[in-house]
């Protein structure tokens, strides 16, 4: 994906010369090794630090909540299903908005490379098609890149953006016959006691930082509800309880609206899997609503329409 | 080890509502064990953490002064989770003080001077205290001339209104007591906002120190009608308010800056705030 | 005070046989990431790592700690009274920890141990504790210790380091705690001139190896407000997610809340980490929040390791130079860019 590079300065410079956008949010290469930081750049000057590779994880259409400017934007097709989403709940408008579409071929596991090189410590990282390089002190490796994408990205549909105004570069194929839910099928096959089981050894390590929360472009409510003190939710100290209850309330607050995008995994600091909780109500919005999160503007998400012919009758 | 987070128990032994809108009470507590009342010595500025055991603490300003013995009070709005919870306690019930916490007003400087004493809306807890204080016989001839301008939204808004109506019989310290408007006729004293009046009553800076407590917007524009009257920032004196915890320096929520303003403050003068980054 | 040297076996067998008298923690891998465990039958040291991810601080400053507890139920003679929570501060030895998060301790230290207050829960556990230092043979390239007053063998703050040297470790004794754990130890012989110039080799490769620098020499005579009102922390706080991660590995941060906890009539109140960067930090009950902006609190943050810290106590920066916080900021803010910043404004 680093051929994208050029492309998007270019189509940054150009946006912010001829006023546009007044910003154009990116990314920037990072200091260490696989992490970016996102950028918003006001000035064409600044086109060059702009960079796109395979570690660009992170959903941009978090730092769009509630901004008024003209905003130049890139998008895979996860980022750019969350733009819809923040359209169709008014966090954004689509007049405020350029996107410009990056057609995405999945982005790396930086977890599963480190492991790939027994967690020693990586000083430095190439990458080309399908390959990525990474060396440390005493070690070289070259890895094939389709065998580490995020677990997300491995099974993505959407991998084109669903809504632009421009393209980076043509349109990439997208993955046929991909099974997104056999690990969630694992869990419901379970029996109750063994679910509980999994369910407390997911979350064993939280730290209930909520950078998976944050990290969110979904949760932008002003007091999340492991915030509200009057009443209070869920407790403040680690408790298991209480982490379970935040994350099983977090996921159900995200229910046909996550796109699967995997920041919250990405940005975990303990490397907790909670994307297991969202992938479960993503198949039921599925299966029960031929629902999937973000594809068109003018559709309301299923758990925010009432329909009188709806055939489930438990609400009424 | 001493534990500074350990309080002592008190019970309440008297609440009285103070305003018309029923959000202010304030709550005289008695300690359980009489020997915590010697530990508890303060002196007026300080504060408090009252501690209400299920909901948590909360700082509060102490609103008695170190010659009333036999007790301590304190004057709680009521805004959120422990101040709710406080305002529906009831007398002879449980529960624990910590401290005292934080500085106080400059005495030792204030000593021989005039003292200016500027107070809005409920942030008049720890004035009251200065005035019982400065007004004990021992006390009040170690100052000039005591003046106080005190304002709220209307008269029933105002605190401590029996001890307002007996500082204004004595001579010994000139009150201006003043609300933003009423519709009262019977209604004896000012009308007009708390800067207003402060540039009507105050006429000299003169061998004088200001303290100054109220909510933001009244310090604002008070500010710069003491230094009209030539205050020079280290003779204006404010407490601050911040969210606090653990009232100790510890917990590093309420910095402004190095300083802590529990531990620090939250007393401060004008002329050691404009050193300090503008975030309070 | 006296330097022994132990094959690795030896060391191992000898800190399990501590256990008697103290509680011991060592690293462990734990999935992909070191963490620091107390040593039990089962555990499988393993001092063959960098550093851990979460800093051993919570080993004297649990993330979650009972204060008191109390009863609220209203028959009860001691009703809201609160009580000392039992603990055991028994002593304790923590095996294999790096220099950087042995000065981590030091740091903190000045805000838990004043001469005004004593936390007492941090003094007593940290009283407690002998710090068993590990020197890095193979520093990471976001380890930039030596900038901010330590180093990959620094000895301050530690009780006892240890050398590897291969197959062996060399222990060297530097307090009295030190010397009275290593003699409870098992076998081991005095170490030789040899073994001890080896050390002094290991040592000096280690230093060299060190690739991140930074300068902080300007950070005390600058201005806090001219620091406070740069112009760059609007810029260098956009990616933040305000997670806290930064905070909450962070070695030297040491900010928490109070929380009381009620089940039934049974009440707790309960300490737990908090960081400045979180908007409930600073919220007051009326609404009003002097840090309600985001640049606000990333500010913060670094005004109070790079600046207020070191006005305060004259004595360095707030910051151990681990490098936790540089690997794992999900958005990749990186405080050695922001030193740089602020010691050249
Ligand atoms: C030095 C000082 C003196 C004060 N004196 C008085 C006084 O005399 N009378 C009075 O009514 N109020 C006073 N306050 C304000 C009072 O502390 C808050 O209104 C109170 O903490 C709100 O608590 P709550 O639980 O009802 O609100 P919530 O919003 O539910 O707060 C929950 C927690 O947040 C913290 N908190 C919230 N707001 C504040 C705040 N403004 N300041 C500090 N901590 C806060 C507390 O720890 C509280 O336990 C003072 C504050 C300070 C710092
Ligand atoms: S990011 Fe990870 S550690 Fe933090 S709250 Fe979420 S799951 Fe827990
Ligand atoms: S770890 Fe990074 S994103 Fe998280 S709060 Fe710290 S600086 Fe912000
Ligand atoms: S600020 Fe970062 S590098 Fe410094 S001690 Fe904390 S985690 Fe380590
Ligand atoms: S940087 Fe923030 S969280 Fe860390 S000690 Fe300072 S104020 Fe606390
Ligand atoms: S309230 Fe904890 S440091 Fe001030």
């Amino acid at each position: 994906m680093l051929e994208y590079v050029d492309k998007i300065r270019e189509t940054a410079r150009k946006l912010l010369d001829s006023g546009t956008v007044e910003v154009f949010i990116g990314y920037k290469k990072g200091s260490v090794p696989m992490m970016n930081e996102p950028v918003l750049i006001k000035d064409p000057d600044q086109a060059d630090i702009l960079w796109w590779d395979s570690n660009c994880a992170l959903n941009l259409c978090n730092y769009l909540t509630k901004r008024k400017e003209k905003i130049g934007i890139l998008a895979t097709g996860c980022n750019s299903r969350n733009i819809v989403t923040h359209i169709i709940e008014n966090q954004i408008s689509r007049e405020q908005l350029y996107i410009v579409g990056v057609p995405c071929k999945g982005m790396l596991d930086h977890r599963a490379i480190k492991r790939a090189v027994d967690n020693k410590e990586i000083l430095e990282v190439s990458e080309d098609a399908d390959t990525i390089t990474v060396k440390g002190r005493d070690f070289e490796k070259t890895l094939e890149k389709k065998e580490f994408l995020q677990s997300n990205c491995a099974v993505c549909r959407h991998r084109n953006p669903v809504l632009y105004d421009e393209l980076v570069a043509d349109l990439v194929e997208e993955q046929e016959g991909v099974d997104p839910y056999k690990d969630v099928r694992a869990v419901e096959s379970m029996d109750p006691d063994k679910k509980w089981a999994f369910f407390t050894r997911t979350i064993a390590n939280c730290i209930r930082c909520y950078a998976c929360r944050n990290a969110c472009p979904l949760c932008y409510c002003p007091t999340c509800f492991v915030d509200e003190s009057r009443p209070q939710w869920v407790g403040k100290s680690i408790d298991p309880t209480d982490t379970m209850t935040f994350h099983f309330l977090r996921a159900y607050h995200c229910a046909g609206r996550c796109t699967d995008c995997g920041a919250c995994e990405r940005v975990c600091p303990v490397g907790i899997p909670m994307r297991q909780f969202t992938k479960k109500l993503n198949k039921d919005a599925e299966e029960l609503f031929s629902w999937e999160a973000g594809l068109a503007l003018d559709q309301r998400p299923p758990l925010d329409v009432y329909r009188p012919d709806d055939y489930n009758d438990f609400i009424l | 080890m001493d534990n500074p987070y350990l309080p002592y128990p008190v019970r309440i032994e008297e609440i009285i509502t103070e305003t018309e809108d029923k959000n202010l009470k304030t709550f005289k507590f008695v300690f359980l064990n009489p020997e915590d009342e010697e530990k508890f010595s303060y002196i007026p500025g300080q504060f408090a953490e009252l501690s209400v055991p299920g909901k948590g603490e909360i700082p509060i300003g102490i609103a008695s002064s170190p010659t009333e013995k036999g007790f301590v009070s304190f004057t709680v709005n009521k805004v959120g989770l422990v101040t709710t919870h406080l305002h529906n306690m009831k007398v002879g019930e449980i529960m624990g003080i910590r401290g005292p916490l934080g500085n106080w007003y400059p005495w030792e400087e204030m000593e021989g001077k005039n003292v200016v004493i500027i107070g809005g809306g409920f942030a008049f807890t720890t004035l009251r205290s200065s005035i019982v204080y400065m007004l004990h016989p021992d006390n009040r001839p170690k100052f000039e001339d005591i003046i106080v301008v005190y304002g709220a939204r209307s008269p029933g808004m105002l605190l401590y209104k029996d001890e307002l109506a007996a500082w204004e019989q004595r001579d010994d310290i000139q009150m201006h007591i003043t609300v933003d408007a009423t519709d009262d006729p019977d209604w004896k004293y000012n009308v007009g906002f708390v800067p207003t009046i402060t540039e009507q009553k105050i006429t000299s800076s003169e061998n004088a120190i200001a303290i100054v407590c109220g909510p933001p917007i009244m310090i604002k524009f008070t500010q710069p009608v003491l230094e009209k009257l030539g205050f020079p920032p280290e003779r204006i004196i404010l407490s601050l308010e911040m969210r606090m915890k653990c009232g100790i320096g510890m917990c590093g929520r309420c910095n402004i800056g190095d300083q802590y303003v529990c531990k620090d403050g939250p007393v401060f003068s004008l002329a050691q705030l404009k050193k300090m980054p503008p975030e309070y | 005070m006296e330097n022994k040297v132990f094959s690795k076996d030896e060391w191992l067998e000898g800190i399990k046989a501590l256990q008697s008298e103290y509680k011991v923690f060592v690293p462990v891998k734990a999935g992909d990431f070191h963490k620091f465990v107390r040593l039990e039958e089962q555990t499988i040291p393993d001092l063959d790592y960098q550093n851990t991810r979460l800093s051993p601080k919570s080993l004297v400053y649990p993330e979650s700690e009972r204060m008191f507890e109390f009863s609220t139920d209203e028959n009860d003679p001691d009703y809201n009274i609160l009580k000392e929570a039992q603990k055991d501060f028994g002593p304790q030895a923590i095996i294999g920890l790096r220099p950087c998060d042995a000065h981590g301790f030091l740091i903190v230290k000045r805000n838990f141990d004043n001469p005004e207050y004593k936390d007492p829960w941090w003094v007593r556990r940290y009283e407690a504790s002998t710090l068993v230092g590990l020197g890095c043979n193979e520093p990471c390239g976001t380890c930039f210790c030596s900038s901010v007053g330590g180093g990959p063998f620094d000895e301050e703050g530690l009780d006892v380091l240890l050398f590897d040297l291969e197959d062996q470790y060399l222990a060297k004794a530097l307090t009295e705690k030190g010397s009275t754990l290593l003699a409870k130890l098992d076998g081991g012989s005095e170490a030789s001139d040899k073994e001890l110039s080896k050390a002094e080799e290991v040592k000096k490769a280690a230093q060299e190896k060190i690739s991140s620098k930074v300068d902080t020499s300007k950070l005390a005579d600058k201005d806090v407000l001219e620091l406070f009102n740069a112009p760059f922390w609007e810029d260098l706080a956009f990616a933040c997610i305000n997670c806290g991660t930064c905070t909450f590995l962070c070695p030297t941060c040491w900010c928490f809340d109070i929380q009381d906890e009620v089940y039934q009539k049974i009440g707790d109140r309960i300490r737990n980490w908090d960081a400045c960067m979180f908007p409930l930090f600073t919220l007051h009950g009326s609404g009003h929040n002097p840090r309600s902006e985001k640049f606000q609190r990333v500010r913060q943050r670094f005004m109070h390791k790079l600046k207020y810290y070191v006005d305060k106590y004259g004595n360095g920066v707030q910051c151990s130079g681990c490098g936790r916080c540089v690997q794992f900021c999900p958005v990749n803010i990186d405080i050695r860019h922001v030193i740089e910043l602020m010691n050249s404004h």
